[in-house]
């Protein structure tokens, strides 16, 4: 098995463009959950994309995650790596970092275990034995473990945390990943709108260094992300451009207000 | 490995075991190696301070179950691998020495021939390719590690390849330890049938119902419990086990991690098999006898039962359920022997529904009550939060 590899798969970006999904189709007993689609992600990058109920935007994630496999279609992380082709475990070592709907963090691990677990340089089962995060791990936990806001938590059991917090904690795991691209389903489902706020900021400044993928249903928020907004409906692309002429598009209009 | 971290990965070795478990396994360490023995061989039988044959050969065979309960918190504790075939290791184990005890016994068999007893019943002329260089203690030895190992190496790697995980995986465990014993149950398959191998006369030249032989074994039995006890802490205590309890909690949401379940798990697992594997070796030859209803599903399901007596999850526990269910046992099966059945069936609802973590869940949850009590009069200001942690 390939996922053994010691060096992680290099991503090649010279294009500017960190992922090519490209006339991707996937059907599950014959209903196509994606049909023909058609999305490019440029590096550093902010990317929104929105869309009802049904539209693929789970079924997209894992497609770019390796969870599942297209039956036709071409995705590309980079200009050399074939998602198609590779292993979760190996596009997770590549720099994709994924975030679920529901916050997925090992309740009975600290909070500080969580960021190692998510941090460590080597995820081999033999090095695992014996490697004890560096002063340069612990210094980086700290840094997330700030940004995330939860530096008063960091030795309580994630299990314990408010939902707010859990979602934190889980973009500071990715943030320990240090990805390349980071995709985001729906970050904000059942917050206050004081952490929706807070959120925001933190996503906001996620960006730019690194691409990433938001999927939301909250137009609201989908504005105070800013960023160019990919609109789904039934497996394709309906529309895709600022948030303000998206909105203006009757398609979009039709497909939010028509049901 | 160069010398600094040579010496690091040591002192987590000791780390992870806290003082007083040090303290704890040494007490036990000198129980094992020097009072049980002076009191079984020194002092006389009429004293009230002698230790009997019974008693040590007991204590010999529960320190060897104790290994097994360990050995399984290892995988379903930590790791989430609920094993109901962990009694095949162990058999394994146990067959592997036997049949260097069964060569052993040379021409004082009953038909004082070169073969086995059952061979020579069976009229056969020569070995089995199985039995080849098993003359030779230092070839069964390795064999007690790699039968298991290899059993478990192969067996692990399609389940968890396959990711067949929780009850449909503790019901293959069930039905590979059942093949395994319709198999040795067979004359043909060369081990004895259903009578397995017994009446032994030595090991490794010494008889093996002498006080001295019976001592040894006890006190390498007790050694090889506390070593399983020490090697299994500092596995769950290193960066590698806090993977394991990830692996426990979210396998998939480790996946996306970058980490690859399959490895940890099969390291885990064989390494859990192999320990089977030796306490069952340090058992044969306490017990006399191994047949194949040691892989009986029930058997393996009674290890099972001892973990979850003792409290998943925390090693110590584990041993200590195989202690006190088998203490049990011992009573039941001579007063009353048709009920130890319907006895351990009930310990384990009673387990499942009142102590869900088991003794150990209970005393931990009694020693925080109690700090609490004695910090109250002190602390004037006492928080919730402190009283909690």
């Amino acid at each position: 098995m390939t996922a053994t590899l010691a060096a992680p798969l290099q991503v090649d970006t010279s294009h500017g463009v960190v992922l090519y999904l490209e006339e991707i189709t996937v059907s599950f007993d014959g209903f196509k959950a994606l049909d023909r689609l058609t999305l490019y992600v440029n590096v550093g990058e902010l990317r929104c994309v929105i869309g009802p109920n049904g539209a693929g935007k789970t079924t997209m994630m894992d497609v770019i995650t390796g969870r599942t496999r297209p039956d036709q279609g071409r995705a590309f992380f980079g200009q050399t790596l074939d998602l198609t082709r590779l292993s979760e475990v190996e596009i997770a070592r590549a720099g994709i970092g994924r975030k679920f709907q529901k916050p997925t963090v090992f309740e009975n691990h600290t909070v500080l275990e969580n960021l190692e677990l998510a941090g460590a340089r080597d995820r081999r089962a033999r090095r695992a034995l014996t490697a004890e995060p560096g002063p340069e791990d612990r210094r980086r936990m700290e840094e997330v473990l700030e940004l995330v806001r939860l530096e008063g938590e960091a030795h309580r059991p994630a299990g314990l945390l408010s939902h707010g917090q859990k979602q934190w904690l889980e973009i500071g795991m990715l943030l320990m990943q240090d990805p390349k691209l980071l995709l985001l389903d729906e970050p904000v489902a059942g917050l206050t709108d004081e952490e929706t706020e807070r959120s925001a900021e933190l996503i906001r400044s996620l960006a730019g260094s690194r691409s990433v993928v938001v999927v939301e249903h909250d137009m609201d928020f989908v504005g105070r992300l800013g960023g160019t907004v990919t609109v789904l409906d039934e497996g394709a692309v309906l529309a895709e451009g600022p948030l303000e002429k998206v909105q203006a598009d009757p398609r979009v209009i039709e497909v939010y207000l028509g049901r | 490995m160069d010398p600094s971290a040579r010496r690091s990965l040591l002192a987590a070795f000791l780390r992870a075991t806290p003082r007083a478990g040090w303290w704890g396994l040494g007490m036990a360490a000198g129980l094992a190696f020097a009072v049980v023995p002076a009191l079984h061989l020194w002092v006389p039988v009429s004293s009230p301070l002698h230790v009997s044959d019974y008693t040590v050969a007991v204590a010999g065979k529960i320190a060897c179950y104790a290994t097994v309960a360990v050995a399984l918190d290892l995988v379903w504790g930590y790791a989430g691998i609920l094993s109901l075939g962990h009694g095949l290791f162990f058999a394994l184990g146990g067959y592997a020495f036997g049949m260097y005890l069964m060569r052993a016994i040379g021409r004082d068999g009953v038909y004082h021939a070169d073969l086995p007893d059952f061979m020579v019943f069976l009229d056969w002329k020569a070995y089995p390719w199985t039995w080849a260089g098993t003359q030779h203690a230092a070839w069964a030895l390795a064999l007690v590690v790699l039968v298991p190992g290899v059993v478990a190496l192969v067996f692990g790697w399609f389940a968890f390849r396959s990711r067949i995980r929780g009850v449909y995986f503790s019901i293959i465990t069930q039905a590979l330890t059942y093949a395994a014993m319709l198999l040795f149950f067979r004359n043909a398959t060369g081990f004895g049938g259903n009578n397995g191998f017994t009446d032994f006369k030595r090991i490794f030249g010494f008889p093996i119902s002498a006080p001295g032989t019976r001592v040894a074994l006890f006190a390498a039995s007790v050694l090889m419990l506390l070593a399983t006890l020490v090697l299994c802490r500092w596995l769950v205590e290193s960066p590698f086990g806090r993977v394991l309890r990830a692996v426990r909690d979210g396998e998939s949401r480790l996946r996306c991690l970058g980490y690859d379940p399959l490895r940890f798990k099969l390291l885990v697992w064989t390494l859990s098999a192999v320990l089977c594997g030796i306490a069952g070796a340090l058992y044969v030859p306490q017990v006399g006898i191994i047949n194949p209803s040691e892989m009986s599903p029930a058997n393996s399901i009674e290890i099972a039962i001892w973990v979850a007596v003792g409290g998943r999850g925390t090693l110590l526990g584990a041993a200590l359920g195989a202690v006190l269910v088998n203490l049990a046992k011992s009573w039941f099966t001579q007063a009353v022997p048709e009920l130890w059945l319907f006895f351990l069936g009930a310990l384990f609802v009673a387990v499942t529904l009142f102590l869900p973590d088991g003794v150990v869940g209970l005393l931990r949850k009694l020693r925080p009550a109690r700090r609490a009590r004695a910090a109250r009069p002190a602390g004037a200001k006492g928080s919730i939060e402190e009283v909690v942690a």
